[in-house]
């Protein structure tokens, strides 16, 4: 295992669209870092400038501490999942997970160890036999799995490997993958748009717009201390509910208002989440009409529309005591607001 | 406008009629190989021989030396299949996956042979052949035919149409280029592969101008030179023509029928989608 650094990498494609801008960040050994954002962010890119897929315009690619920019693939020692799987179709299960090994020219007894442990890791020892069309989608995942861990690589690269199963399987893989990221001590980068994925399994999240990287951390802090409104919708699901208003030094005035320790800005944006709306007839709450209540159990989302017409979604333990066409008033929980500029969406300090 | 049942009708006619069309030449073909020497020049020529003549197809295959002819025929066929296939999967990956000074005007270079008619070639060819010494040698007579433009167009439209992530996935696992190009993309392509080599095969094996012009000595015949050389100046003796016609097609018919499913698959997978 080893430690992947990225300095200051650019990708520019041919017809001029930059897909990755000048990103510098750090996996350590052993970590688990998440790369999200939007789609066309740019985070395949970055997957295969690490793989050597790709050259980057300028930068640099370390993968422990030995600068790999301009070698090929095959010198890098990495492994990716990619989002299809990529399995070789024409091989048995066997021969894929074999593959890596057999071009080292490994074969004989260690090659048949080496792909029944990793089999028997992923729990795809009976299927070994098969072609990967008679495989089914989670399968086909574990497969590829398999192949990227029989030789042990430097790092893995992950591109989106949960999207395209079914969210049972995909629940259930998460933990499985967290678990085998610790069994195997691995270097991951793993790429996701699912910001759920990117919170439970991570241990850093890094959040990409536009090729760009705008913060990274780790996944609460990152959904409680957002540097940007770009982040803060990011991370959160359902989104992070947003009022445009203004801040005086000591409060928020908008659509709702509420107490703001931060620089006055005349055109501010607040940002609340889901769990830190208050519903309730309190004096000083704004008013409001619910307009659809969607019980989960343990959890009940309310849809809300202000006076002035912001739509807000309100998060409450159990069931939710209003239902659709009633008025509430609904206000702040007390230090739980983000405020950010309107301008660039920067956070207000 | 035709009830539906009249018009799916007349779409069977029109299908059976073409059918026909394809299938009665070598219907006669068959005949006549069966028939007496005589009974061919009758008028009007019998459909059917009256008595059928086996005894024609052993005494045509051993007037002529046909064993050396098969011989010099399938080493022919061999090479250009041979040749075809492995120049057409290397040239075809380079143009759809490297990228290279000049890529697209040699492609094109490459596209413009197709227009040049073979017969055109025929002279050219046999100067450089001379040129080499080669003129009467099975090197000569194999030499022409091993690089093919269209199983180079074929393959590149192939390979084009094929997901590059395996490749990416091989070279991420430690294969070199070369393992790349053997061990992933030329297993995959085998569909369009068969299509290369059952369509050289039957190119080489029905090839008959160049054999003839470049083979003087009789040991250096082709089988279809042997079919037509029953055909005199003077006389021509059909039914052992057309029996030894009939036995050339064996061979086709053969390859043909195993490489047919792979065959239709590369046809579908022909990259144009
Ligand atoms: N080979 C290429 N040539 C030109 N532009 C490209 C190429 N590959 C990617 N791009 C562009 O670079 C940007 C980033 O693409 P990338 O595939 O990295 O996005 P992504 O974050 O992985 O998106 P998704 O979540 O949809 O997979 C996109 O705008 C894309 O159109
Ligand atoms: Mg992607």
């Amino acid at each position: 295992m080893a430690d992947l650094a990225l300095a200051h990498l650019v990708k520019r494609f041919a017809g001029g669209v930059v897909g990755v801008d000048d990103v510098t960040l750090t996996v350590g050994e052993g970590a688990f870092t998440a790369l999200v954002g939007p789609s066309g962010c740019g985070k395949t890119t970055i997957l295969r400038l690490v793989a050597g897929l790709e050259e980057p315009t300028s930068g640099t690619v370390q993968i422990g501490g030995r600068d790999v920019t301009w070698l090929p693939p095959r010198e890098r020692d990495v492994a990716m999942v990619f989002q299809n799987y990529a399995l070789y179709p024409h091989l048995t299960v066997r021969e894929n997970i074999a593959f890596p090994l057999a071009v080292r020219r490994m074969a004989g007894a260690e090659l048949s160890r080496r792909v029944t442990n990793a089999a028997e890791l992923l729990e795809i020892g009976a299927l070994l036999d098969r072609k990967p069309a008679q495989l089914s989608g989670g399968q086909r995942q574990r497969a590829a799995l398999a192949r990227a861990i029989v030789r042990e690589p430097a790092c893995f690269l992950f591109d989106e490997p949960l999207s395209n199963l079914d969210a049972q399987v995909r629940a259930q893989t998460r933990a499985e993958l967290v678990a085998l990221h610790r069994r195997l001590g691995a270097t991951i980068l793993y790429v996701t748009h699912d910001q759920v994925e990117a919170m439970t399994m991570a241990q850093t999240v890094a959040v990409m717009a536009r090729g760009r990287l705008l913060q990274e951390g780790a996944p609460l802090r990152l959904y409680r201390d957002p540097a940007s409104l770009a982040v803060a919708r990011f991370l959160g699901s359902p989104s992070i509910n947003t009022v445009a208003g203004r801040t005086t030094g000591a409060r928020f005035e908008g659509a709702l208002a509420c107490e703001a320790r931060v620089a006055a800005c005349a055109d501010a944006v607040l940002g609340v989440r889901p769990e830190h709306l208050v519903l309730g007839p309190a004096m000083d709450a704004a008013p409001a009409q619910v307009t659809l209540v969607e019980p989960l159990g343990p959890e009940s989302l309310v849809r809300l529309r202000l006076r002035s017409g912001e739509e807000l979604v309100a998060r409450v333990a159990g069931e939710a005591a209003c239902c659709a066409g009633d008025a509430v008033g609904v206000r702040v929980a007390a230090g739980t607001g983000l405020f950010f500029r309107a301008a660039d969406g920067t956070r207000l300090a | 406008m035709p009830e539906p049942r009249a018009r799916r009708a007349l779409g069977y006619a029109a299908a059976i009629g073409l059918a026909l069309t394809m299938v009665a030449p070598f219907l006669w073909m068959l005949s006549t190989a069966l028939m007496d020497e005589f009974e061919v020049y009758q008028a009007p020529p019998p459909l059917l021989p009256a008595v059928p003549r086996f005894a024609n197809f052993t005494e045509a295959l051993t007037a002529l030396p046909f064993a050396l002819y098969f011989r010099n025929s399938l080493i022919l066929a061999v090479a250009t299949v041979t040749g075809q296939v492995v120049t057409a999967a290397m040239a075809g990956y380079a143009f759809a996956r490297h990228r290279f000074a000049g890529r697209t005007p040699l492609f094109a270079v490459y596209l413009g042979t197709l227009m040049v008619p073979g017969i055109a070639l025929l002279v050219p060819r046999f100067l450089l052949v001379d040129a080499m010494g080669l003129v009467d040698t099975v090197a000569g007579l194999v030499s022409v035919e091993l690089v093919a433009a269209w199983g180079i167009f074929l393959m590149r439209q192939y390979f084009l149409s094929l997901p590059r992530d395996m490749e990416d996935a091989a070279r991420l696992d430690g294969a070199s280029e070369w393992q790349v190009f053997w061990r992933i993309a030329v297993p995959l392509a085998r569909p369009a592969l068969a299509t290369v080599a059952l369509f050289a095969f039957i190119d080489a094996w029905k090839a008959l101008l160049w054999p003839l012009v470049i083979a003087r000595s009789p040991d250096l015949r082709v089988v279809e030179a042997g079919v037509a050389s029953f055909h005199g100046m003077y006389y021509a003796n059909w039914p052992w023509q057309m029996a030894a016609a009939v036995a050339a097609l064996v061979p086709v018919l053969v390859v043909f029928l195993a490489a047919q499913k792979a065959f239709l698959r590369g046809l579908a997978f022909g990259g144009f989608k």
